[in-house]
């Protein structure tokens, strides 16, 4: 299953332009061990070699290797507490590093002076800085304070980047609007836009999305992937969202226990298996394909049989999950939504090779797991070539006199008539 | 549509400014105005005219009227303005610096502490026959500011809330109140009614070398603290905010403490505590020019906490004259229902 996701993967790769070199590197500095040369292809941003990070004395996170181009979206993810806020606030040169280095182009970032450094990297924190009578716009000019002058008047060229920063981040209306008296998402604008203003060519941001609804989360992560693009900006987030991190980020950092347990291209990080040593989840609580993580499987011997196919069954195998009423379902085909959705929620499913009609000897087993089910659900409208034998089942449970209900169709069967 | 969008832009970038000097422009007006009324009104009235030709006139004359002006009221009302833009900058400093509307020096019981530091040298120095000089005034009352602002700081690192650091800075307040009140309940000498008198906060017995030495300070932390303004700007958004800009936040907090500390012991020294006017004149300063841009700030801050103070000495002195109020009395009265306002919309939130 995994080797076709990643073929499937790889192909995509190619097609927009990365090359197989990110993945390797990926591999590369999953190993604690590196070396200055891991970036084959230019200079990097942000450069982090065994990096030691942490309150006090005692390392909260040893041993972090990282390089950034710009241009490129860095994802932090792992638990609560796992220290990637530490993380950031070191390479913000707000913690002094336990050990290792950060270098900011080269650099080490102890040499970098704050003005000089503030010039490069910019930061955005978790959190709303209590203001009082602070327009949005008087945060957002905050940001041009490395440019301004002894008394941190704005000229023209300023304004011209706060402008800009609003427009870019949508946050334009807001700019008369008191900063104490926004929403959330509002906020996480007005601070980006803080933060672009600064024209940075390193940007750090804890949790930008935290707080926000799926719009603003997928508005903050396009704008992201623009700014990274546009400028050449090389970003470094933690997200809590992992399902936003497969697909906004080209590489991602995993944080467990103190160490980087994992890191490399999305495809390679967000496996069920990676996923459930990174979190602690159950085998099969996260699929990859779907991106996100499901309740846990109800255990036992199936109560109910579910006829699904071609996604037909989703809703109905949550519903399922939610009541915690153990199921058995089939015959699925392997990869389609219901098939993939089944590994993780249903207790016994048969399955068919993808592509491949149904064949007799994958009913003969779902019957037989029919039979020991209390009732059954039909969510599928009609049978078409592939799945034509799953209608056998449906004449099982009729002939075993079990009450057969049909789930509420799905509004997206319409393209298929019903075959009987 | 996009010119008027645009207009709206423009004025938001330089609005501000404008706005504050329209303010401080107002204020400044009002301050003159108090400040003739605090020369012409007393038990020996004279009429604006008459003021101006004494001042023209120089010290020299000896008449009751020139004498009353030059020696007493003139010097009065200079260290009411000083005093109390010194005040209302030391309350906006320490408002920054904790990022709580409602610290001020009194508060915070920095007023207390430094009075008890001035009261131990001054039983001392008397004691010993010796007279205190305004410098050594300010450097007991300095001392005595820092140690309680270094023990105030202590305790914001154990309090998670801004509340129970108002109140524990209340506490330090009234722990310092109590053991002056103890020394001077306890040290009977003759001078020691001075003291007494002077713990109660009032801004009577200026002298010119006072105001010299007051005049001097004030204004060189002032200037210092308008120089200020852009970090203290960064830092309004939070330490980690200002750091990322590049402000050096170790070495800014402690010319905010330095500094803050300095002012009010200035107040401490030659007026005793006086309250609230650290909470209620940044505070209108802050409405009047509609930011909290220490740029704007500053200027509004000083020139409103000056007429605040001005306008309370006039009333302590001239309303049941010639009965003289302690002026902490008077600011007390129109300070704080403005804290009260304030803590009430801080909850409302």
């Amino acid at each position: 299953m995994t080797a076709h996701w990643g073929r499937a993967f790889s192909c995509r790769r190619f097609g927009t332009g990365l090359s197989l070199d990110d993945a390797e590197r990926g591999q590369n500095l999953s190993q604690s061990v590196c070396t200055k040369k891991h970036v084959p292809n230019g200079q990097s941003a942000l450069e982090l070699r065994g990096l030691a990070v942490g309150h006090g004395q005692r390392a909260l996170v040893r041993d972090v290797c990282l390089a950034v181009r710009p241009g490129q979206v860095v994802a932090l993810i792992g638990p609560n507490g796992s220290g990637k806020t530490t993380i950031l606030r070191t390479v913000a040169g707000q913690l002094r590093a336990l050990g290792g280095v950060v270098e900011l182009f080269d650099r080490p970032l102890g040499e970098v002076p704050p003005t000089e450094r503030a010039q490069e990297m910019a930061v955005m924190l978790t959190g709303r800085p209590s203001t009082e009578l602070l327009t949005c716009r008087d945060v957002v000019e905050a940001g041009r304070y490395p440019f301004t002058g002894r008394l941190g008047v704005l000229g023209e060229k300023d304004h011209e980047a706060v402008r800009a920063a609003l427009e870019a981040t949508g946050a334009a209306d807001l700019a008369e609007r008191d900063f104490s008296h926004i929403s959330d998402g509002q906020r996480q604008r007005v601070l980006l836009a803080r933060a672009l203003c600064q024209e940075p060519r390193v940007l750090l941001l804890d949790e930008p999305t935290s707080y926000l609804d799926v719009r603003s989360q997928l508005e903050m992560l396009q704008l992201l992937r623009r700014e990274a693009r546009e400028r050449g900006i090389a970003v470094v987030a933690s997200l809590h969202e992992i399902d936003l991190a497969q697909k906004a980020a080209d590489h991602v950092i995993c944080i467990r226990d103190g160490r980087v347990t994992f890191q490399g291209a999305p495809e390679e990080v967000f496996t069920a298996e990676r996923m459930a040593e990174l979190y602690g989840l159950e085998p099969g609580a996260y699929d990859p394909a779907f991106g996100s993580v499901e309740l846990a499987r109800p255990e036992g011997e199936p109560e109910v049989f579910v006829i699904a196919g071609g996604g037909t069954g989703t809703a109905c195998f949550r519903k399922l999950a939610r009541d915690g009423v153990p199921f058995a379902t089939g015959v699925l085909h392997e990869h389609d939504a219901d098939g993939l959705l089944a590994r993780s929620l249903a207790a016994r499913a048969v399955y068919e090779r993808d592509f491949e009609p149904v064949s007799e000897r994958a009913v003969a087993e779902a019957c037989e797991v029919l039979l020991g089910c209390r009732r059954v659900i039909c969510c599928v409208g009609g049978f078409g070539t592939m799945n034509a034998r799953n209608a056998e089942l449906l004449d099982a449970a009729r002939g075993a006199g079990l009450p057969v209900a049909r789930s509420r169709p799905n509004p997206r069967d319409d393209f298929g008539k019903p075959h009987r | 549509m996009g010119g008027a969008a645009r207009g709206k832009t423009r004025a938001g970038e330089k609005g501000g400014a404008s706005r504050a000097l329209a303010f401080d422009l107002v204020v400044l007006l009002g301050l003159a105005a108090l400040f003739v009324a605090n020369l012409c009104l007393g038990s020996v009235e004279t009429t604006p005219a008459e003021v101006l030709r004494i001042i023209a006139a120089g010290p020299g004359d000896t008449s009751t009227a020139a004498q009353v002006i030059w020696q007493i009221r003139l010097p009065r009302a200079i260290e009411a303005v000083l005093l109390g833009g010194a005040l209302s900058l030391s309350g906006f400093l320490l408002q920054t610096f904790f990022a709580n509307p409602i610290a001020d020096p009194f508060v915070l019981g920095i007023s207390s502490g430094a009075k008890l530091v001035v009261a131990v040298v001054m039983i001392v120095v008397l004691g010993a026959g010796q007279v205190m000089s305004p410098a050594a005034s300010v450097g007991a009352a300095f001392a005595g500011s820092l140690l309680t602002m270094g023990f105030v700081l202590l305790i914001s690192r154990r309090v998670r809330t801004q509340s129970m650091l108002i109140v524990a800075g209340v506490m330090v307040g009234y722990i310092c109140s109590a053991a002056t009140n103890f020394l001077v309940a306890f040290a009977d000498d003759q001078s020691i009614v001075n003291l007494d008198n002077w713990s109660r906060g009032s801004f009577s017995g200026a002298t010119w070398p006072d105001v010299a030495f007051i005049a001097v300070c004030v204004l060189a932390m002032g200037a210092a603290v308008f120089a200020l303004s852009k970090p203290l700007g960064a830092y309004q958004l939070g330490e980690p905010y200002a750091q990322s800009v590049g402000v050096n936040v170790s070495g800014l907090r402690l010319l905010i403490v330095a500094v803050s500390s300095l002012l009010s012991a200035c107040v401490a020294a030659f007026a005793g505590p006086v309250s609230f006017v650290g909470i209620a004149a940044p505070h209108l300063a802050k409405r009047g020019v509609r930011s909290s841009r220490p740029l704007y700030v500053t200027p509004a801050c000083l020139l409103t906490g000056a007429t605040f103070c001005c306008g309370c000495d006039l009333v302590a002195r001239t309303l049941f004259s010639p009965v003289e109020l302690s002026v902490s009395a008077v600011t007390a009265v129109f300070g704080a229902p403005i804290v009260i306002a304030l803590m009430l919309r801080g909850r409302s939130r």
